[in-house]
This record gives structure tokens, sequence and C-alpha cells, in this order.
């Protein structure tokens, strides 16, 4: 192992380096460590019979049927737009192509509120569509289609950024080869691209739809909030909890942290069968 | 060349394709439409109304709160980040592969779970709000809690931009101090310590960038008063919830821009850091 004979070579004393381990550990346990065990311990102390009441309530299971009906719809849109235009950039040289990477980038920099105040201003009643959409009577704002449209904005790079470097990484030659031998566009891409893309793409997926499932801020400007109707799960959670439902509120938040851990193991395991990890974003 | 040129001419332009109209189409309804909505609203206010809402004495304050407490956010995660990242990197210890992968637990909770579960416990009822607010400080409700909360969901920039680095570091370099008599503190700081500074500065930079857009968990854990705890975004919030659209425009293009720049500056640093390489 190349790790094995670097280790603490450069520090004098085991207790350096037993001191910076311990410092490093006590910033995450204080960070996150902690708060997790505290969710924890607040479900456990709550009891089965307090989560089960909380699990069933209603307005609960409609949050996570809007969410999950939500992340069913931006997800895959996201994927099919995001392998577009890994290919387009991997495999073309046009003008404007660095403008066209930085603005694909662009959702992930931009704070989740100005994203919903950018989604009223174009579809809200004094936006831009917003006579058109009245006059079909067709609701985007304070309904299903703006949190579509929202989740679908924050979570849009992913699938892209994930597939467009290993899409650059294993070049165009066999796709050539098949094309040569007399594929056609779709049969090159569906028995070559694609089986060798398809880590990056399922990781891609994940993180999308982890980031579809847990956006707050931009849905919370668009949806309205309307408890049982607009209201997703990041958004039940903050409602509940602000009118002293904690137990309601804890409930909740276990969901969506069993869902972020279960997301965690998946994107290990597809780490560790890829190789592959992908960098740090801002989203 | 020419016969080059000849072969590959067919890729330099954008392709009429399925793929590309999608995506062109895509973009334009998702991304540049609601840019365009926002900008043109924002830039058709007279420029002295624009400056007067985007200077008010609220939204300066807002701006204050909102920056410095990123900035403490990033710094922390800066100097944390870089121990936490070492210790990942250089040291073998029991459990160390699944505390590696609990570094990204911020990125993968969804950012009101984060709020609920730190005002919880930093509350003055709380495991560890308890304890200060037995000395008379407020975290949750205050700005310790938008900072903490900042800090939380910026946790992993640091570790994660410098774990590569840090791997892929020549220990030649290192030996060669270290022959040369060079003590393990000065091989630190003299040697190990300057190449990093690039990768440090994009990490804090990203970390800074996403504390200052956040929503989610800062308005679950701050009081939101104005003057007090209150961040841009929930100023933006407000000012919708009262119809106010001219004023949330201002601020939005005002946190838009600063988010443009923001990402001019990361992109900078990335350059430097992969100048620094060759």
């Amino acid at each position: 192992m190349k790790t094995k004979d670097r280790k603490d070579r450069y520090v004098d004393s085991p207790i350096g380096k037993y001191l910076l381990i311990f410092i490093a550990l006590s910033f995450l346990a204080v960070m996150i460590y902690i708060p997790l065990m505290a969710l924890l311990q607040e479900v456990i102390k709550g009891g089965w019979s307090t989560l089960i009441g909380a699990l069933t309530d209603r307005n609960f299971r409609n949050a996570c049927w809007l969410t999950v009906l939500t992340a069913l719809v931006a997800v895959p849109l996201n994927t099919v737009f995001g392998l577009c235009t890994a290919w387009i950039i991997a495999r073309h040289r046009f003008p404007g192509r660095t403008f066209l990477i930085t603005l694909i980038d662009l959702p992930f920099s931009i704070s989740p509120v100005v994203v919903g105040l950018m989604l009223v201003l174009l579809y809200g009643r004094q936006g831009w569509l917003g006579g058109f959409l009245e006059a079909i009577n067709f609701r985007v704002i304070f309904s299903l289609p703006g949190i579509i449209l929202a989740t679908a904005f924050v979570s849009m790079p992913f699938v892209a950024r994930e597939v467009m470097p290993i899409l650059e990484e294993i070049g165009k030659s066999e796709e050539e080869a098949a094309k040569t031998l007399g594929a056609s566009g779709w049969q090159t891409f569906w028995y070559v691209t694609v089986p060798n893309i398809r880590w990056g793409i399922l990781y891609g997926v994940l993180l999308t739809n982890a980031r579809a499932m847990g956006e707050f801020g931009a849905v919370s400007v668009v949806s309205g909030n309307i408890g049982g109707k607009t209201q997703t799960l990041p958004l039940f959670i903050e409602d509940v909890y602000l009118n002293y439902q904690t137990a309601q509120a804890f409930a909740a938040s276990i969901v969506l942290a069993l869902l972020a851990l279960v997301t965690l193991v998946v994107k290990e395991l597809l780490e560790r069968r890829s190789g592959y990890k992908s960098k740090p974003r801002i989203h | 060349m020419n016969l080059y040129r000849t072969a590959f001419n067919s890729n330099l332009r954008l392709p009429l394709s399925v793929p590309g109209v999608f995506m062109t189409v895509y973009l334009i309804v998702m991304l540049v439409l609601p840019l365009a909505a926002l900008l043109v609203k924002g830039f058709s206010l007279p420029p002295d109304r624009f400056w007067q809402i985007a200077t008010s004495k609220l939204a300066l304050a807002t701006y204050g709160i909102n920056f410095s407490l990123a900035f403490l956010a990033a710094l922390t995660n800066g100097v944390m980040g870089t121990l936490v990242a070492w210790v990942l990197v250089r040291y073998d210890f029991p459990g160390k592969k699944i505390i590696d992968a609990s570094v990204d637990i911020p990125f993968a909770l969804p950012t009101a779970v984060a709020g609920v579960v730190l005002t919880a416990i930093y509350s003055d009822s709380g495991w560890i709000g308890r304890l200060f607010a037995a000395q008379g400080i407020r975290i949750a409700f205050a700005r310790p809690g938008v900072y903490l909360a900042m800090t939380f969901i910026s946790l992993p920039f640091v570790i994660r931009t410098l774990q590569p680095v840090l791997n892929d570091m020549e220990k030649e370099v290192e030996e060669v101090a270290w022959s040369l008599g060079a003590s393990p503190t000065v091989t630190f700081w003299r040697v190990i310590f300057p190449p990093l500074i690039p990768h440090i500065l994009t990490g804090v930079a990203l970390a800074f960038s996403r504390a200052v857009g956040e929503f989610g968990s800062v308005v679950i854990i701050a009081s939101n008063l104005p003057f007090e705890d209150m961040i841009a975004s929930v100023l933006i919030f407000q000012k919708l919830e009262q119809y106010d659209i001219q004023g949330a425009t201002v601020i939005g293009v005002v946190m838009l821009t600063i988010s443009l720049l923001l990402l001019f500056m990361i992109n900078l640093l990335q350059k430097w850091g992969s100048h620094n390489e060759d």
C-alpha cells in the first residue's frame, strides 16, 4: 500500500498524531455525529406509537407522495438533459462551448430563494407569462408545476457534470468503430456509449434524486406551502416544527435522514465499484 | 493538417440533432427564461430606485450579517477542514473509512433536516445549547446559530478539495526536506503547506459561496429578526410574502451578481491550483 509507508513520518511523538486525530474527530462529532444522535434519541424518546402516529398522519403522507411525484418527474427530465448535454459538450467543438459549461453550472451557485424568485417573476400573476397562464387557467406558482420547475432547476447540473468527464476520458474511438461497422446513432449510443458511462449516470441520478427530494428554499418560495396540498416533505418538516409539533418534525426528519444515509451508502458502493470519485462543487 | 481539419469539420458546429435540440429547448425554458425574467425586471427599475432599495439600511445590515457569518463559517471550515483532511489522508485509525464517508453527510442531508436537528441541540433546552444558556449565551435563534448552520452545510468542501491533493503530493520533496535536517514542523510549514494554499482557498471560496446562499437550515435555526440574524435569502423571502416584488427583485439581483462574482473567483482559484501542479 502506498499510504502505509508515508504515514506517521512527520510527527515526532504519537502524542501529536493523537492530538490531531482527537481535534478532527471532536469537530466532526460536534458538527455531525452529536446532532444526528440527538435526532435518533428524540425519535426513540417519542416511542413507537408516536412514530407510527406521525408517519400515518394524512399531511405527512401527502407530503411524501408529493416529494416522490416531484422527483419522478424532475429526475428523469434532468437525466435526459444531462446525457444530451454531456454528449454535446464532450463530443463537439463549437463556439460558445465554454460558456455553455458555465451556464450549466449556474444552478449550483444561485441561492435557492433567488431561483424561486425567478420562477415567480416568470410564472407569477404579475410575471411575464402570468396573464397568458391565467387566460388558459393553468397555475404554475402555488401548485405542482411550480414545485417541479423549482426542483428541476436546482438539481439540473448533476448528471451532465458526472457524465461529461467520463465521456471525455473514454474518447470516441469505440463509437467510431461501431459506426464504421454500420451501427445507427441510437445503436451506438445504447450498446457502446451507455455501458461505458453507466456508473457515471447512476452516480448523477443518485445525486439529482437526493437534491430533488431534499430541496427546500426554491420550493418554499413557489409552493405556497399549503398543508396536505403543495407541501413537500422538507416543507412539512419546517411547518410542523414551527408549530411545536416536534415529535412529528423529528419523525419526518428521520425519514429524510434515512434517505440521505441510503444515498451515501449507494454512493460509496458506486465509488468502490467504478473507482470513480466526483469533485466537490457548490451544491 | 488540412486532412485533420476536414475529418473533424463536422464536429465544429453545434449539431442539429435530437440531443442538441432537446438540450437547447430545455436550457432556454428551465434556465435562461427564469434568469432573464429576474434580470429584465431588475434592470427595468429606475437606477436610483434600484440603488435606494439595494442600499437601504435593512438591506445593508442584512448583507453585513450574511457575509460576515458566511465568512466566519468558511474560515472555520478552512482551518478545521484542512486538519480533518490531513488526519484522514496521513493517519490510520479504527473506523477511518466510515468517518471519511460521514464527511458527506452535510451534502446528503436535506437542509430543513439540518436546521431542525441543529436547533434541537443548540436551543436553550438542547444537549449543547443548555450548557451555553447557563452562561447566558444564546446559540439557536441568534447569530451563533446561523453561523453553526452555515458551517454545517459547507463542511465537506475544504476536506473534499484537499484530500486528493494531499494524496497525490510527491513525497520525495518532503523526504528531501526531511533528510536535509528540517524538523517535521518546518517541513510542514515550508514544504507541504505552501502548495496547498490555492486548494485551501478554493475550498474556502466554495464553502463561502454555499454558506452565503444557504436558506433552509438558517431560516429554521434563526429568529429571522431584521438587524439581528436575518440573512439576505430570508429578506427576499419575506419581501415576497409581503408582495413587495420590486424589493425582492432588487435584493435578488444583488445576490445573483455576488454569486456570479464568487463563481468567477472560484474558477480563477482552481486555475491557480492546477497551474501550480504543472
